[in-house]
């Protein structure tokens, strides 16, 4: 079979702007079902042209580095493999850059906007008692639990670039940083509660910004319940 | 030319770096940190398995104490481990942990609410705290947090090429931003080193693409020699072709290994400890099945098995597994065996320091004033000839604090430091040529050439003639890469393939020491194995090999007892 991909170039120091370059390379069965977006991307890279550009680091979904546009969705590149993208009739992969961000090159994008939201929410344990103690504080596993899927969050950005509300008010925090929030807020050793709740209660840039898309959760490559973390936000800022 | 000052910089923001800047911050209110990845990607972040400390939170009836800690390090490193370093890591592991604790880790608890342990190859207790199997990733968010907090400068995406010195003395450094294609002068009053591993200079390996060793060519470059460099632990179970580890909590967890025959072939090498043998003993015992036929179908893999685990606690207790080898291998470890092989995983040496993380071997007459190194760049000599699991996440965060803490109060004012511009225009023209090059060798067919030649020939069995073809071949790789080289991307900006090519520069360099140091060692002891001396040799090779560039290029060999 004949893999065609169409991938995004945008070189910043031409007056080009960007288009969608083609290549295509065959695969068998057998690489059909190992490769992944990323490793196909390595080799156009090394066999076809050096100068494409993106980001990776660990190459199996804990580093958040390589999540881009594919066919449509938010993807880890390093986790999607060409097997589930194409069939007999379709045999087209396009790769674009997380939308809702600027590009710097190719499939690059400037997450800064991105981390300096996640700054605002104070991505840290706020708490004066214990940390003068030489035990460890207490926490159960049940309270752990309650936490545990928003500590995985990886910021690839995937979420938040895959938000109508971000596209349309870069103050909103969005879903990236909100999970971040609900990490730290709801960890039972944390005492910043009101200290966060001012901004996520925000009018502008806080959770009511939310319309119940879903694009995130959808985003999410790590699965997690971005839109049940926002609710469970919104419920504590009306005082449930 | 773009100038910053800095009080205190720091090289790399995995968990040394990330550590340092919080200690330091007590002391110094100027600090940076400079990455080629953006931090959060950080390597750190993949480590899967575990923290060690003795808390005895989990053992049955024995009680741990750091010095039955400190015993399994030196035991696991075949005795190579400097004592007063050992001694550091494993007295001061309990505080530094809870530390961390403190800064809001997410660690697995018990029923009671406790730190939760479990067992880890070498470690005669269960010592090793772990969150799920993300334990990097947990670690590393709450340092980023902490310093988030503090207010820590970062810059990211910037590469540093180059010390600026004067003597034994560090000025500040030269980077490259990878973002705009500029060069970039920081000057500092003190300097840590927190770059990672050299992993990347093998086929196959559980390490981020960012682990390329460039703090090791950076003292190279320096005249600063590199210690131990020989001992390059495999990782018993990587990902069949895939460089992704599944975390040896597997095996902790109650794991076998098996062959074609459905043998738990460890049986014949380590009838005690079986799985949970040190590293190097296992890896050596797989390849030694691989070898002799008895991998699956013949071929260069083996099993890991789960399948006999409870479904709960697979799900519970190794999530990221589960996923892993859905997600790569198309295979649900609850039902089949995971198809492993070895891999390049980690190296035990590195710079040398001192305890106080001071770049530093007063034996041999190196003695920095102001330039310190942590984490997996240095060689403090904690993991001797072989890391036991979970020790070095404790190395980074133990030694990276000291770093801190030492670094900022050495570190005196940049101001007035006058930097040679000589230097500068330097790295600019050789930027220059290697995007004018117009050679024919791709960067990335230079790179794939070593890591095979590290592979077959310095890999887990090593032998003197191997090892000296392997000499001739990376010379000859060298000049390919003066001479030959191509880089096709010619933009100034987000250039990954220059970002590739300087990396490679460096993986040449330091590669001729790894294999230098291997051909040296004429025994077998820890990760190094000898196929002409299989034997450990404790009258004639009880001590450290540094080996440094001498100014005229040559590579001269030093060596040096150990502390015991
Ligand atoms: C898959 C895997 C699992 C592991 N699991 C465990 C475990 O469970 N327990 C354990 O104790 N150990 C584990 N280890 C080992 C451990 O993860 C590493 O030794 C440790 O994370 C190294 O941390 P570090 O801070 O020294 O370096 P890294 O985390 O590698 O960070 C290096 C930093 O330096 C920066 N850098 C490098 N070169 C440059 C340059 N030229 N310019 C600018 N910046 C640069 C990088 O961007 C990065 O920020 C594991 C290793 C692997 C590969
Ligand atoms: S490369 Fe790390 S998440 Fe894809």
């Amino acid at each position: 079979m004949e893999i065609v991909f169409e991938v995004n170039r945008y070189n910043p120091e031409t007056e080009e702007g960007n288009f969608y370059q083609e290549f295509s390379f065959p695969v068998d069965h057998g690489e059909l079902e190992e490769l992944t977006v990323l490793e196909s991307l390595i080799k156009l890279k090394e066999e076809k042209d050096g100068s494409l550009t993106f980001r990776h680091s660990c190459g199996h979904g804990s580093c958040g580095s390589c999540a881009m546009l594919i066919n449509g969705e938010n993807r880890l590149a390093c986790k999607t493999h060409l097997i589930d993208l194409v069939s007999e009739n379709e045999t087209r992969i396009k790769v674009s850059p997380l939308p809702g961000f600027p590009v710097i090159k190719d499939l690059v994008v400037e997450l800064e906007s991105f981390f300096d939201q996640d700054e605002e929410v104070k991505p840290y344990l706020i708490a004066e008692n214990g940390s003068e103690t030489e035990e460890e504080r207490l926490q159960t596993p049940e309270e752990l639990g309650q936490i545990q899927e928003a500590t995985e969050c990886i910021m690839c950005g995937a979420c938040t670039s895959a938000c109508p509300t971000y596209w349309d008010n870069k103050k909103y925090l969005g879903p990236g940083a909100f999970v971040k929030a609900f990490r730290w807020e709801r960890d039972s050793r944390d005492e910043g509660g009101e200290e966060r709740m001012d901004f996520l209660d925000d009018s502008r840039g806080g959770v009511w910004g939310c319309n119940k898309v879903f694009n995130c959760e959808e985003a999410c490559p790590k699965d997690i319940d971005t839109v049940g973390i926002i609710d469970l936000l919104k419920r504590e800022a009306l005082g449930f | 030319m773009r100038t910053i000052d800095h009080r205190l910089l720091i090289v790399g923001g995995g968990a040394a770096g990330l550590r340092a800047a919080i200690e330091a911050d007590k002391h110094v209110d100027n600090l940076g940190v400079i990455s080629k990845v953006r931090t959060l990607r950080s390597h750190s972040v993949s480590a899967q398995g575990g923290i060690a400390a003795s808390l005895g939170n989990t053992g049955d009836n024995e009680s741990d104490s750091w010095k039955k800690h400190l015993e399994d390090t030196i035991k696991g490193g075949a005795d190579l481990v400097d004592r007063d370093a050992g001694e550091v890591l494993t007295q001061n592991a309990v505080e530094n942990v809870i530390e961390l604790e403190h800064m809001g880790v997410p660690f697995s608890r018990t029923s009671m609410g406790t730190l939760d342990q479990r067992p880890f190859g070498g470690h005669s207790l269960p010592r090793a705290l772990y969150a799920a199997d993300r334990t990097g990733h947990a670690i590393v968010y709450s340092l980023y947090g902490e310093n988030v907090k503090r207010g820590t400068t970062f810059y990211d995406e910037f590469f540093v090429l180059d010390l600026l010195t004067e003597g034994r003395s560090v000025l500040g450094l030269v980077a490259y931003d990878i973002k705009t294609g500029e060069i970039v002068i920081f000057r500092a009053g003190a300097v840590i080193l927190a770059t990672g591993g050299p992993s990347q200079v093998y086929d196959l390996t559980s390490s981020g693409t960012a682990s390329t060793g460039d703090g090791l060519a950076i003292a190279l470059r320096n005249g600063i020699p590199i210690e131990d460099m020989e001992f390059i632990q495999f990782h018993p179970t990587g990902l069949k072709d895939k460089g992704i580890l599944i975390t040896e909590a597997a095996r902790g967890e109650g794991g076998y290994l098996k062959n074609d025959r459905g043998e738990r072939f460890m049986k014949r090498y380590e009838p005690e400890n079986m799985e949970l043998a040190p590293r190097d003993k296992v890896v050596r015992g797989m390849q030694r099945e691989i070898n002799e036929g008895r991998g699956i179908n013949g071929e260069n893999y083996l099993h890991l098995d789960l399948t006999h685990l409870s479904r709960e606690k697979i799900k519970r207790k190794l999530p990221t597994i589960r996923e892993l080898a859905l997600d790569f291998a198309n295979i649900d470890p609850v039902e089949q065996s995971i198809p492993v092989q070895p891999m390049a995983h980690y190296c035990m040496g590195g710079v040398p320091t001192d305890i106080e993380a001071r770049v530093q071997s007063k034996e041999i007459g190196v003695a920095w004033e102001n330039l310190y190194a942590a984490g997996e760049v240095a060689c403090v000599s904690v993991h001797g000839a072989n890391r036991l699991g979970t020790n070095s996440l404790l190395e980074a965060v133990t030694f990276g604090k000291r770093a801190g803490r030492f670094a900022a109060q050495q570190a005196s004012s940049s101001d007035g430091v006058e930097v040679d511009e000589a230097v500068v225009s330097k790295y600019g023209s050789r930027i220059e040529s290697l995007l004018e090059n117009e050679g024919s060798v791709k960067v990335s067919e230079l790179r794939d050439r070593l890591k095979r030649i590290m592979t077959e020939k310095c890999g887990v069995f090593r032998s003197g003639e191997d090892l000296k073809e392997a000499l001739n071949q990376i010379y000859q790789l060298q000049e390919d890469y003066d001479g030959k080289l191509v880089v096709e991307d010619s933009s100034q900006k987000f250039n990954t393939e220059l970002k590739m090519a300087l990396e490679l520069g460096n993986m040449l360099d330091y590669s001729e020491v790894i294999v230098e140091a291997a051909l040296a060692r004429e025994e077998s002891r820890g990760a190094h194995f000898r196929t002409d001396y299989p034997e450990r040799n404790d009258s004639d090779w009880l001590q450290h090999s540094l080996l440094h560039r001498d100014s005229t290029g040559e590579i001269r060999h030093q060596y040096r007892e150990v502390d015991t």
